[in-house]
């Protein structure tokens, strides 16, 4: 059965539900970014397969913007990560409730 | 099984496993490499669709740029070789359900829909061609969101700084005026060596 655009649609999907799993289950800052980077990815995938076989370059300028919005909050959210790490030494997203007090 | 076959299952082996066990691990060095093996898996992917100039663009911005970040936060924040927590159980099952859940009505859904192109004439994926699109002012022109991604890349390295930069503690403030007061006293000393020597 030759690859089509079903292929890389189930691929995308397995891939961004990894990443769903990931920032539900973990409680760790640093790997829920991690997770996010998966999910932007899956979607990037999806965009440039379907640019390539349903022949639409404009897939391939939305995926250039994509990558450097995540680029951009991949920066800010690991300065605050540090940040955070440097006044309260834990990385860990369950001590941050203080809004629910 | 032609060869094409055979490597799109390779580089989704790739992908996947790298994904789940960057998710999974619980050594998060190990989690930031796994993440490293899945993106470029997905730059293997951009290769094997002939998009040269987007792969070379996720090998550099993600690889060489994202990755390296995660893994410089990762030493400022964690002892070397320590183990997280392990999820509480019905955190994990809960979470493997709800993405389950959601991966298969989400294909459901899909399946149901037909997908149909454009029929506008392809265009060569070079990066002249891309770069031409995304600078063009013409009417299906990229320029305004080229703007406004350069502003927001701006702005984002500005609130880095802003938000990395160390806040004075008030003793500084106090350091100045010993400066002032020490500084004549040097120099009366070096006039004395001075003198001395005449």
């Amino acid at each position: 059965m030759p690859v089509n655009s079903t292929h890389y649609l189930f691929l995308s999907l397995l891939l961004f539900s990894i990443g769903v799993m990931g920032a539900l289950m973990r409680r760790n800052a640093i790997i829920i970014f991690m997770c996010i980077e998966l999910m932007l990815n899956a979607v990037n995938l999806l965009l440039v397969a379907f640019s390539k076989i349903y022949a639409d370059a404009n897939a391939q300028l939305f995926v250039f913007f994509i990558m450097v919005v995540a680029a951009a909050e991949v920066a800010v959210g690991l300065a605050i990560i540090v940040m955070m790490y440097r006044k309260v030494h834990s990385v860990d997203i369950n001590i941050l409730n203080r809004l629910k007090h | 099984m032609d060869a094409r076959t055979i490597i799109f299952y390779l580089l989704a082996a790739t992908v996947i496993g790298g994904g789940l066990m960057a998710v999974t691990s619980r050594k998060i060095f190990r989690s930031a490499v796994f993440l490293l093996f899945s993106l470029i898996g997905i730059a293997g992917f951009y290769f094997f669709l002939d998009q040269e100039f987007i792969a070379a663009v996720q090998v550099v911005v993600y690889v060489g740029g994202i990755v390296v970040l995660i893994l410089f936060s990762i030493f400022l924040t964690h002892g070397s070789g320590e183990d997280m927590k392990k999820p509480a159980l019905g955190r994990a099952v809960f979470s493997a359900l709800a993405a389950a859940i959601g991966c298969v009505l989400t294909m459901y859904l899909i399946s149901e829909h037909t997908f149909q192109g454009s029929g506008k004439p392809a265009l060569e994926p070079s990066a002249g061609n891309i770069g031409a699109q995304m600078l063009s002012v013409t009417e299906y022109g990229f320029i305004l969101p080229f703007e406004v991604v350069s502003m927001l890349l701006l702005a984002a390295m500005i609130g880095c700084i802003v938000i990395a930069i160390k806040v004075k503690v008030p003793e500084q403030k106090v350091m100045p005026k010993i400066k002032e007061e020490t500084e004549p006293v040097e120099l009366e000393v070096v006039e004395e060596l001075k003198t001395e020597e005449v």
